[in-house]
């Protein structure tokens, strides 16, 4: 019965995960060859759900094309079309208004915020424990809400478009988000309480999935994944966009390497965001929102690339102008898909339950890896 | 360095560079071939030291492809572009996913959608469509009638 | 006051009188193992209840709560679904096998029930190894649990199977060991005798640390045996999908399943028994009115109200915990829990000779 099972011939198990598989989160397919349960190699299989973005871009104008991306990283999705936005307005020249980019600041750090939410749950999930996802939940909840009443979305934003913003934010904003965060404030502490200090989480995370920063760096892997093995990557200190370079945060690293030291990156990372709205919040100018532009707009001739700190690494958005009205060519550098060139090399040797552990402390997306 | 010292010294080290003028970052504009030890010189060049290649794509330009590499140094954090002219007829490059990892799937992705074969990569198959598939649909001469829908 | 034993013993008189010898007693088995398939079916379905409602309070949310008043209906409706379902048997698979495999494992569970003392004096069989019966006719279901997985030809219910197999092979050690504990203390195997050495307090109570050092023991290796989070390796969903029951549907899905919970409910009715005096009532000392108040109490709700303060227990353990991973799963078995229980084990021998127990 053996053969039949799907053996290579030094007899090892090879195993189909996904495309529809539980811990995939999404159409992820790899094809992973046990020994035993000792993982030998995983090939991931991509392609499912791949939308040529990048294809569909050429023929859209340089307003249309940002609502494409919303669909790529969808937990980021507001952070996708900054970076959109941010490229047109560097080859246009668009001065942007100061009420907009703290609205755009605010907005990300809470995208941001939501998506480490729903990777925390998730990451619970995947390990076993069913409960972390209702109570990440809950928070998120109110995120979304901030958002549907400022963006009229919960997922896919498309708020931010070249020149500002689309509307201007709900009067209650200000309010909800304040409220927001006095909640989460205690909310991160029962997080910890919940999973971080629990003696099975440690044992399942610590030493699992290793990767060397030598590694990280040349794997590509950006965002809390790269700077959970010490790789100092984050674009909102190195590359400031909009008024970042005013505001005064961590950039958090941790030295480790394992699924433990970016797990706790990421839940630091809340920390930060939140500190990072707290500095913004109360200081939104009065005046537009939005700048005044053309009303077909046209990129003069030339490369623009922008790089923006999305939820899960480095988004670079890199577009060659021939001066028409549509990109000549735009290329989408998205974290998820090189932080999954190095899921081989980390989760070789280890457990089928540890590669569980590596693929959800690598918080992927499939939307964004396939484009 | 500034873009002034690692222009002089890309110079001195390849005699008969040409950059472009006026971009965000220092372009090098380079041919196919002796593109692999420039390659090699940028990452272990004490002075140059780029190692992390955070974006890999390949332009069709109609009458010749271009692959587009940006590197940084994350000790040094300087930032260079390096333009590679492919021809269109026989688009073939030197792998570098030997000196940058995340060059595997980049360049599986620029072969699979553009069509470029990165010479010597170790497992250069097509990552998102099936095996079968024909024509490379980041081209600009792509018609997949069926499929694709023109805006 | 309402007594399970009077109720039997009319029944049973009356029946000696009509029919006569032989066939009294054949009708008694005929009746009593209607009663044992009623309550398995009563019990499942009123233990996922409970086990939704209280997954959905720790998951602040409601659970069940439309068919029928509270939801309680929500169960029987779905196990009314499953049996209207096909039960699909793959192509590749082992079909002799592959069918037999949930009855080996529900048989081996309804087996287990005959020891067990529900009220007092209410018991199917009052057996003299009583003990050892459970501890042997519950390592049985491993088998087809194994016969589920390998038959299935799918490789997810392959490795579950094994890591299934593993697991309760050496958890069953641990579980034995502390059994055997009380056993020692109370120097009978029939089940009976170790209820009614408890009339003067329960062995949790008079058998001091080392009892109760056994008792934990035994609830994680009834958890793990039970193929519970945290030790839910062979149904690990997030990593093998469902395990060794991803290739099942329908009605032979449901019977693993219900299993599951009836394996739970007599797991636990065995730590009830053995470590919190069954159906014994709660006597403090010489307060004699708060023992007669005890007393007043029927013994079938103190056995059902000890079984099920363990069942929510477990359940507890699953809805807070992550999994484990299987090496660390039976380092926890061979390298701590297995050594601890040996010791404890001799401290209790100690104390049954000494007499150092109240």
């Amino acid at each position: 019965m053996i053969e039949e099972l799907g053996t290579n011939d030094q007899g090892d198990m090879i195993i189909n995960v996904g495309p529809q598989h539980p811990s995939t989160h999404g159409v992820l397919h790899l094809v992973i060859t046990l020994h035993g349960e000792t993982v030998k190699k995983v090939e991931p299989h991509l392609g499912y759900i791949h939308r040529s973005i990048e294809k569909m871009s050429e023929s859209l104008s340089y307003r249309q094309f940002s609502y494409v991306t919303s669909r790529m990283d969808y937990l980021s999705s507001h952070i996708n079309n900054h970076a959109c936005a941010l490229t047109v307005e560097k080859g246009l020249q668009i001065e942007i208004p100061g009420r907009a980019q703290y609205i755009r600041v605010i907005l990300d750090e809470l995208t941001r915020i939501a998506s480490h939410q729903l990777w925390w749950g998730a990451l619970a999930m995947d390990l076993g424990a069913f409960t972390p996802f209702f109570y990440s939940f809950r928070e998120r909840e109110m995120i979304n809400e901030i958002m549907e009443e400022t963006c009229g979305a919960r997922l896919t934003m498309n708020y931010i478009v070249p020149g500002g913003v689309m509307f201007d934010i709900h009067p209650d904003f200000q309010k909800k988000v304040k409220h927001f965060l006095k909640e989460f404030k205690s909310k991160i502490h029962e997080y910890n309480e919940l999973v971080t200090g629990n003696v099975i989480f440690q044992n399942r995370t610590k030493g699992v999935g290793y990767i060397s920063k030598e590694n990280a760096i040349s794997y590509g892997m950006t965002g809390p994944s790269g700077r959970g093995s010490g790789f100092i990557c984050d674009v909102r200190k190195l590359h400031p966009y909009e008024m970042y370079n005013q505001l005064q945060f961590d950039e958090i690293t941790e030295e480790g390497g394992d699924a433990f030291a970016r797990y706790m990156v990421r839940i630091r990372e809340m920390e930060q965001s939140m500190n990072i709205i707290e500095q913004l919040i109360d200081n939104i100018p009065e005046g537009d929102f939005l700048a005044k532009t053309k009303a077909v707009l046209k990129l003069p001739k030339g490369d623009y690339y922008t790089r923006v700190e999305t939820a899960r690494g480095e988004f670079g958005v890199y577009i060659i102008s021939e001066g028409g009205t549509t990109p000549y060519r735009i290329k989408y550098r998205s974290p998820g898909f090189s932080n999954l060139s190095a899921l081989n090399d980390m989760s070789v040797g280890g457990k089928l339950g540890d590669l569980m552990a590596t693929m959800g402390t690598l918080d992927l997306v499939i939307p964004d890896i396939d484009r | 360095m500034t873009n002034e010292e690692l222009k002089m010294k890309l110079e001195e080290l390849f005699p008969g560079s040409t950059f472009e003028e006026e971009t965000q970052w220092l372009t090098l504009n380079m041919e196919a071939e002796g593109f692999k030890p420039v390659a090699q010189q940028l990452r272990n060049n004490e002075s140059f030291n780029f190692d992390f290649l955070f974006c890999l794509t390949a332009v069709d330009w109609k009458t010749h492809f271009s692959a587009v590499y940006h590197l940084t140094s994350t000790a040094l954090r300087h930032t260079i572009v390096i333009k590679v002219k492919i021809d269109k007829n026989d688009p073939a490059v030197d792998t570098v996913s030997d000196i940058w990892r995340t060059a595997e799937f980049h360049e599986r992705e620029a072969y699979d959608l553009m069509g470029i074969s990165f010479t010597g990569h170790p497992d250069l198959r097509r990552l998102f469509l099936e095996d079968d598939h024909v024509g490379f649909p980041l081209r600009k001469d792509y018609e997949d009638p069926i499929n694709m829908i023109k805006l | 006051m309402f007594s399970l034993e009077k109720l039997v013993s009319i029944i049973q008189a009356w029946l000696q009188s009509t029919l006569g010898d032989p066939w009294a007693f054949i009708v008694v088995c005929i009746l009593v193992g209607l009663a044992a398939i009623t309550l398995f079916a009563i019990l499942g379905l009123m233990l996922v209840y409970m086990e939704r409602k209280v997954a959905a309070h720790m998951q602040i949310r409601l659970g069940p709560n439309r068919v029928g008043p509270m939801g309680i209906f929500q169960t029987t409706a779905d196990t009314l679904k499953l049996v209207m379902k096909e039960g699909l048997t793959p192509d590749g698979a082992d079909k002799f096998l592959f069918n037999l495999a949930p009855f080996m494992v529900m048989i081996a569970a309804m087996l287990i029930l005959a020891p067990i003392a529900f009220a007092k004096n209410f018991q199917i069989w009052d057996i003299s190894i009583g003990v050892l019966y459970v501890a042997a006719v519950s390592s049985v279901a491993v088998i087809g649990i194994l016969m589920a997985g390998w038959s299935s030809n799918n490789k997810y219910s392959l490795i579950g199977a094994m890591r299934s197999a593993a697991q309760i092979v050496s958890y069953e050690l641990s579980a034995g060991l502390s059994i055997l504990a009380i056993v020692i203390l109370s120097g009978s195997l029939r089940i009976s005798d170790i209820i009614n050495s408890q009339a003067d307090g329960w062995w949790i109570i008079k058998g001091h640390i080392p009892v109760i050092i056994a008792f934990i023991i035994f609830i994680i290796a009834v958890t793990a045996e039970t193929n519970r989070a945290p030790f839910d390796l062979a149904e690990a969903e997030s990593e093998l999908t469902a395990g060794f029951h991803t290739e099942y549907s329908g009605m032979k899905f449901a019977l693993f399943f219900l299993a599951e919970y009836i394996n739970i409910f007599i797991g636990c009715a065995i730590g009830a028994t053995i470590f919190l005096g069954g159906w014994m009532p709660f006597h403090i000392g010489n307060w004699e009115a708060f023992n007669h108040i005890m007393d007043f109490i029927p013994s079938s709700l103190w056995f059902i109200g000890k079984t099920v303060f363990l069942i929510f227990l477990i359940m507890w353990f699953r809805w807070t915990f992550p999994r484990l991973r299987v090496d660390q799963l039976l380092n926890l078995e061979w390298k701590y829990l297995l050594p601890i229980s040996m010791v404890n084990l001799l401290v209790i021998t100690l104390m049954a000779i000494m007499g150092w127990y109240l």
